[in-house]
């Protein structure tokens, strides 16, 4: 089924809805005009080659760019950018944390930040960096890091995430965790939308494919 | 859901990240100090020892340095943060960004006016300043190195998404800081000739007031601009 058939449920509006929503950069289309919906406990694949806008996509719907046309409602209401900006959790291609604190004191700012009631210690371990609490996080290694950022994600109420190549850097290991990570969120409720540029990963729950060309 | 954290739990989690990644980078941070020292002791060695002419120029002197100071490290305000993608997590926390801003510039001025400023006695004593010029100077100083921060902050958020700004930014911010020195030194330089000096730091307190208020709100869209 894809995204944006199911019969519109004025009770229940779906978490995400984009309508019509397009972004050009200097009059040249990047992506859109999009129409497609997210319920809590979907999740949505946005593929795509190198340059078909899912980056964009992704920072216009995490309210870091301004939308360029079409709306974004969320929960049944149109939102502005701030709004977007505050509801949900982003992960980049950057780190988002810093190599000159450790792994524990990144989360514990992050948790501080967000009033997260986990700990950032069980946070760390759910993404199996324990005994990594206090190494520098320039000091570990790519993947390591992926796995730190992902930890912000257990550590926010947000119930979109919103995850750019969150299979990059990782090993086998590592996409395994992500892919529990999006199951346990879609399980409880929440909402995921992910890019990939290929197929070569996808999280084992009822994914809906959003196709960027 | 959890509930969201107050702002003052909030503000201290960031002062307090920010002063740690500082500590954890200190040898930088002692650069600004350093900086002015360096010129404050360079200028009686490059004109000489003519103590009358050295303390008309002092004020003047050390209200330069400590500018100068205080612009060396002002691109590093946010540039880090943008090059490790913090940024943008600071933009999408859930906190008032303007809040946050506030904490980011109070760190900045912690880090580079206040030693300046506790170092000023030194500067003054080392450019032959007299004795009862000391406390307008340091009062200006007081008032006016928070304004340079946060009129610096707004360059900064501007510049930040420019790559090497460093150019871009000084170009910027220099107009912005002539009123604050102009008043600033020149408060000192009235005390010097027996005229009332208080009226300037008056008008520089005025500024940081208004300062206070809208620099974070105006830095805050110019981040979101920047990272557009």
């Amino acid at each position: 089924m894809a995204p944006g058939m199911q019969s519109p449920d004025p009770d229940h509006p779906p978490l995400l809805e984009c309508r019509g929503l397009g972004f050009a950069r200097n009059e040249e289309r990047v992506f859109g005009p999009l129409d497609f919906r997210l319920r809590g406990g979907e999740a949505l694949q946005v593929l795509g080659g190198n340059g078909a806008g899912k980056t964009t996509l992704l920072r216009v719907l995490a309210g870091l760019l301004p939308a360029g046309s079409g709306e974004v409602r969320v929960e049944g209401r149109v939102v502005d950018r701030d709004h977007l900006a505050r509801g949900s959790a982003f992960l980049g291609h950057l780190p988002g944390h810093k190599g000159e604190l450790t792994a524990l004191e990144n989360l514990r700012f992050t948790a501080a930040m967000q009033g997260s009631p986990v700990a950032p210690e069980t946070a760390l371990a759910s993404v199996g960096l324990a005994g990594f609490e206090d190494t520098l996080a320039r000091r570990l290694s790519a993947g390591q890091n992926k796995r730190l950022a992902l930890a912000r994600l257990g550590l926010t109420p947000a119930r979109l995430w919103l995850l750019d190549e969150p299979y990059a850097n990782l090993d086998l290991d590592g996409i395994a965790l992500v892919n529990a990570l999006v199951s346990a969120h879609v399980a409880a409720g929440g909402s995921v939308l992910l890019t990939t540029h290929g197929a070569y990963a996808a999280p084992p729950v009822p994914v809906h494919v959003l196709e960027l060309h | 859901m959890a509930r969201a954290p107050s702002l003052l739990a909030v503000g201290r989690a960031q002062l307090e990240r920010d002063l740690r990644l500082v500590w954890r980078r200190r040898g930088d941070a002692a650069q600004p100090l350093l900086f002015a020292l360096i010129v404050v002791a360079l200028f009686p060695l490059a004109l000489g020892s003519g103590a009358t002419m050295l303390a008309r120029i002092a004020p003047g002197v050390v209200w330069v340095a400590v500018l100068l100071a205080g612009l060396l490290t002002l691109d590093s305000l946010f540039r880090s943060d943008l090059e490790d993608g913090s940024l943008e997590q600071l933009l999408l926390s859930p906190a008032p960004l303007a809040w946050l801003i506030a904490m980011r510039v109070l760190v900045h001025w912690l880090v580079t006016a206040l030693p300046l400023l506790l170092a000023t006695p030194l500067f003054a004593e080392l450019l032959q300043l007299p004795r009862p010029l000391l406390v307008p100077l340091m009062l200006s100083l007081a008032v006016g190195t928070p304004l340079l921060s946060l009129v610096g902050a707004i360059v900064a958020a501007l510049t930040v998404g420019i790559r090497r700004s460093g150019m871009l930014l000084a170009v910027l911010a220099l107009p912005l800081f002539v009123p604050v020195l102009v008043f600033g030194s020149g408060a000192v330089v009235a005390a010097s000739q027996g005229l009332p000096w208080s009226g300037a730091i008056y008008l520089l307190a005025a500024g940081l007031a208004l300062a206070l208020v809208l620099v974070p709100l105006a830095a805050a869209a110019a981040l979101r601009i920047a990272l557009s």
